[in-house]
């Protein structure tokens, strides 16, 4: 059984202007949670609290039995990992050195083999000697998301805690399906827990087990797709002039916009 | 994971360096061949000359090009700035203001106190301006022009400083303080050495063993943190030893430029940006540069001698230009 990440009563103020409200979330183990909500909303500076790089103003934010600043740093690195959105790169440095990185907070033993391990399980096995910076977009994202897998990566899998900022921004059909496929093996059994921010509403609605809404730094809907993505809670929060249908293969919402 | 290629150029420069270092030993006003040595008793002169005068330059030589090419490729990793190095950050001219303020402004202070004075001076100097250039950093969150630009300020700000204090001084004073600015290994003799050697190799083990950390910060700040690291602590302890590092160069030797620039960058070329091996590779090919830059400074004008720092920079002048031009085209 794994252990939960328990957010409760999260308020975070920046330059006078309250970025998130009074927030309570939970995540259990072995969930899918996608992040959404519009631009601005505090989503990015939800994910920093919830994996301890912002400390709140209130309230506070435990996994398992301690509060996130209370765990020893390598022992936090080990059962929690994020990939952001953008990561820049001073000097040459090979992708797979850029996913060794990952494994910094284990002993060195198995680094060389968990690493070619999990850049073949993001397709990145041809980038291995590539220099990171001159790689596309994609396939940076890629990179990352083998280092973020390679930190979490024990005996034979990852466990632990996985945040992802917006993974799939740069991916093409092809590989937003693979990335998404994978994340979802991954999480199957019930060992990793993965909580995504996410702009796709529909990649959302197809992915995630549970969807949180968040508008101006509160948590105004969550649940299955089924309950946070209808047409009226999204043309509320959103402002947008959009649809909802039900997928004809999945049952799962599917959101079109009206141009 | 070992790197073959970098462990075998680490012990080809290793070799190379202590060739020269007996090379050098041998060379100057008075050529001391190996055999001459060899067949000369201990208490002869020419062994007395090797002893105090020769072996202590060389070993300074080694210990002082270390120190800077560390240093340089330590404040460019922390920075994440090719270009950050301790000159061009005013690190340099930081210490060198406080051994002018020593040297010009006459404290009674007792001889014991009054001989290490320019060393604790150029300490406390370099390590203002290295605090001074990391809050400016962060403020500019790494902003590399506006890095360069407080640079320049402080370079400007001190080279002004020092200028109202030559103008101040008295015949001896400028003279102590002009031959300072230009860097040179004379003051080479056993207790400078040893102070030096005291401060330099322990500084050097414990950025040895930060280099993963380094290597982690490559991430970026944030990214570091995630990966387990206490970012802020880490970057205080590199800046601190770096500019341990610089300032006890820079208090024996007087400004010697470029070598904290140029030999990191030569390095990441060869041996790949892993600080793990880039340290010691920046370490003995910055002594490998300083020591062949020094032997000639004192051989080329014989039996005067070249202050070894205008050597470096009439070097690492074209090559920084060069550096730059290559990087305008890298953007294009």
């Amino acid at each position: 059984m794994m252990e939960m990440l328990e957010a409760t009563g999260l308020c975070l103020a920046r330059d006078g202007k309250t970025v998130i409200d009074n927030l309570d979330v939970t995540l259990s183990g072995g969930e899918r949670v996608a992040l959404i909500g519009p631009n601005g909303a505090g989503k990015s500076t939800l994910l920093r609290l919830l994996t301890g790089f912002l400390a709140p103003d209130r309230g506070e934010c435990r996994l398992g039995d301690r509060v996130l600043s209370a765990w020893p740093r390598e022992q936090l690195a080990r059962r929690r990992a994020v990939m952001r959105q953008q990561n820049n790169l001073t000097f040459t440095q090979s992708a797979q050195s850029v996913v060794a990185m990952g494994r910094a907070p284990w002993p060195e033993k198995q680094t060389s083999q968990i690493v070619a391990e999990v850049m073949q399980l993001t397709g990145c096995d041809s980038l291995a000697y590539r220099d990171y910076r001159q790689l596309s977009g994609g396939e940076q994202q890629r990179v990352q998301l083998a280092r973020v897998l390679a930190q979490l990566w024990q005996e034979g899998r990852p466990r632990g805690w996985l945040f992802l900022d917006e993974p799939t921004s740069a991916l093409d059909l092809f590989w937003q399906q693979q990335t998404l496929r994978l994340l979802r093996q991954l999480t199957r059994t019930g060992d990793l827990t993965v909580c995504t921010v996410l702009h796709d509403l529909n990649l959302a609605s197809l992915w995630a087990d549970r969807i949180l809404l968040l508008h101006a730094g509160r948590l105004v809907a969550q649940g299955s797709p089924q309950t946070v993505m209808t047409e009226k809670t999204l043309t509320r929060w959103y402002q947008a002039d959009l649809q909802v249908v039900s997928q004809a293969e999945s049952g799962k919402p599917h959101i079109q916009l009206r141009v | 994971m070992i790197n073959g290629n970098a462990l075998q150029g680490l012990t080809l420069m290793l070799i190379f360096l202590l060739v020269a270092m007996v090379v050098a030993a041998n060379l100057g006003a008075m050529s001391l061949s190996v055999r001459a040595l060899w067949q000369a008793p201990l208490s002869d002169l020419i062994w007395q000359i090797w002893l105090n005068i020769r072996l202590p330059r060389v070993l300074l030589a080694v210990a002082i090009g270390m120190a800077l090419a560390v240093s340089g490729a330590v404040m460019q990793g922390v920075f994440r700035n090719p270009l950050a190095d301790p000159g061009l950050l005013g690190i340099s001219s930081g210490a060198g203001l406080a051994v002018a303020l020593a040297i010009v402004i006459p404290l009674a202070l007792p001889p014991q106190l009054a001989l290490w004075l320019p060393m604790i001076a150029a300490f406390i100097g370099s390590l203002l301006v290295t605090l001074l250039i990391f809050s400016f950093s962060r403020l500019a969150e790494g902003n590399l022009s506006r890095l360069l630009l407080v640079g320049i300020a402080i370079n400007a700000l001190c080279g002004a400083a020092v200028g109202v204090l030559s103008w101040l001084s008295d015949d001896q004073q400028l003279r102590q303080l002009s031959l300072w600015g230009m860097g040179s290994l004379s003051q080479a003799q056993w207790p400078a050495l040893l102070i030096c050697l005291l401060l330099i190799l322990p500084a050097l083990l414990l950025l040895q063993s930060r280099a993963r950390h380094l290597n982690l910060l490559q991430a970026g700040e944030e990214d570091a943190h995630y990966m387990g690291i206490d970012v802020k602590r880490t970057q205080h302890q590199l800046l601190v030893l770096s500019a341990l590092l610089v300032g006890t160069a820079v208090s024996v030797s007087g400004v010697i430029g470029f070598v904290g620039l140029v030999v990191p960058h030569v390095m990441r070329f060869c041996l790949g940006s892993d600080h793990r091996w880039l340290l010691p590779g920046s370490a003995l090919a910055g002594a490998i540069l300083l020591l062949l830059a020094d032997t000639l400074a004192r051989t080329l004008v014989v039996p005067a001698e070249m202050p070894v720092g205008l050597l470096t920079s009439l070097i690492g002048g074209p090559w920084f230009l060069w550096l730059i031009l290559r990087q305008q085209r890298g953007f294009e």
